[in-house]
């Protein structure tokens, strides 16, 4: 207990971490997985293939494996491609370092992995509200972004936001892979805890309760939410 | 004001329109009528484009619909549709709901065009429920606010798909009421309708439609009261 109780605010700080990641994730994974999920029920057939992949892949493929490829893969491709530019199209160079800090590559994967989720929501959402809604506001002369900004999203959006919060608190879970490229959120800060401590028990425990304080707060306001729409729908 | 010419539509395989023709005059009521999967809806629907027609041509005022130059959403502007279950935005308030278009597509600035909305509200009686949403209204109230809406960007052609046909029975009166008072002020209207009291009353021409064709038509005394095709008479002695 003596060494929980020192290396508290090491964990705490890694918690902080985990929130911060989450949140700027799910937050830009939003925007993006807005665009993509619209994307998906555009009438632009090439749109609507890139949208798919995208979430195809995305979901297709483990998290771990996303953030090594951005992690690890990136770098290469730039440097990669960077020389084969210069060599053959006398490209002056403009990287000179490839290595990605780590918080930008958490972001970057996170974010990605994050958006083919929301996207899915989003469309589910845009999906759930009665085809009469866009037939009347279209029949008004509005132009069919008009329908989807002014008539369609603002209900798709309470709708999706119990979903939302579920792929926030799916995310903050996730972010734990982080630790494996050396990210210093919750899991990992654990790692070092218990790699200079040899104590591993109550600091795993607390590492988890730590999580579980933040999953069931966030649930919890998710449930709030969700009665709060309901009385106002 | 609205003329039809040749109409076809098709579900894929399934021919729901098969060449339909006519036309409604300035200020004229016409009602159709028709048994039910007989393509009274889609006729409707045709007319403002939210089906897309298989061919044919329809023009509004001169102008085709089908003509790729035209733009749908200026046409539609133009034309009001009232539907069978309301359809209103229930994110809105009555007000709100009448003023969106106005404000979105005709650029009206945002006092103006709620000027609008509350003396359109006043005309079909519901001057108190412009701060209510549409779940607080009754049927009718959302019907009546629904063909306010449509109302608000001025259109020249209302058409109406059984407007009545999801309401309460108390309720009918008062809707067709509202739709009376349109009719006597000149309003140019399709309305799809069973109600005989109605078409007969402001009816000037009715229609009769069965599996995609305009089968009969006349004046609500010719259809009502001597139906000449046997199918006709064969409905008007399931509804009458
Ligand atoms: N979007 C659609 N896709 C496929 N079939 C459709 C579609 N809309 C209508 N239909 C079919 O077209 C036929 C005519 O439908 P329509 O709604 O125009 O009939 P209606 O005369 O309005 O009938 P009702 O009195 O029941 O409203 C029906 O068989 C219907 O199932
Ligand atoms: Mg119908």
């Amino acid at each position: 207990m003596e060494v929980v109780r020192q290396s508290f605010h090491i964990l705490l700080a890694g918690a902080a971490a985990t929130l911060e990641i989450t949140v700027i994730s799910v937050a830009l994974g939003c925007i993006l997985g807005l665009i993509v999920g619209l994307s998906r029920l555009s009438g632009i057939r090439l749109l609507r293939l890139a949208a798919t992949a995208y979430v195809d892949f995305f979901r297709g493929t483990p998290l771990l494996v996303q953030i090594f490829i951005v992690y690890f893969g990136l770098p290469q491709l730039l440097r990669d491609g960077q020389a084969y530019l210069m060599a053959n199209y006398n490209m002056p160079q403009i990287l000179t370092q490839y290595a990605l800090p780590v918080f930008l590559a958490a972001v970057i994967a996170c974010s990605l992995n994050s958006a083919a989720y929301i996207a899915e929501i989003f469309r589910a959402g845009v999906q759930s509200i009665e085809r009469g809604q866009m037939e009347a506001a279209r029949s008004l002369g509005m132009t069919a972004s008009q329908a989807m900004r002014y008539v369609i999203l603002p209900q798709a959006v309470k709708r999706v936001i119990p979903p939302l919060g579920n792929e926030f608190i799916a995310m903050l879970k996730d972010t734990s892979l982080l630790s494996v490229i050396g990210f210093e959120e919750l899991t990992r800060k654990g790692q070092l805890v218990v790699g200079q401590t040899y104590v591993a028990f109550p600091v795993w425990l607390t590492v988890a309760f730590l999580y579980l304080i933040m999953t069931f707060c966030f649930s919890r306001l998710v449930d709030y939410a969700e009665r709060r729409l309901k009385t106002g729908d | 004001m609205i003329r039809v010419e040749n109409l076809h539509k098709s579900f894929g395989k399934l021919k729901v329109l098969n060449g339909i023709s006519c036309r409604v005059a300035p200020r004229e009521v016409v009602v159709v009528i028709g048994p039910s999967g007989s393509g009274k809806s889609t006729f409707l629907r045709c007319i403002n484009l939210l089906e897309q027609p298989t061919s044919g041509q329809i023009y509004i005022d001169g102008v085709s619909l089908l003509d790729p130059k035209t733009d749908i959403n200026a046409i539609r502007a133009e034309v009001g549709m009232v539907f069978q279950r309301f359809n209103l935005f229930p994110h809105k308030t009555a007000l709100e709901n009448i003023s969106l278009a106005p404000m979105k597509v005709r650029n009206l600035p945002r006092q103006e065009a709620e000027a609008v909305a509350y003396d359109l509200l006043k005309k079909v009686g519901l001057s108190d429920k412009a701060n209510v949403y549409p779940d607080q209204l009754s049927g009718g109230q959302q019907q009546r606010v629904a063909i306010a809406r449509a109302l608000a960007m001025r259109p020249k052609v209302m058409l109406f798909d059984e407007p009545t046909s999801a309401l309460d029975p108390e309720m009918v009166g008062e809707v067709l009421a509202v739709m009376k008072d349109l009719a006597r002020e000149g309003m140019t209207m399709a309305v799809v309708t069973h109600e005989m009291g109605f078409a007969r009353e402001v009816g000037d021409r009715v229609i009769f439609m069965d599996e995609g064709l305009m089968v009969e038509e006349g004046t609500p005394e010719e259809i009502f009261l001597e139906p000449k095709n046997s199918r006709l008479k064969a409905f008007l002695s399931k509804i009458l």
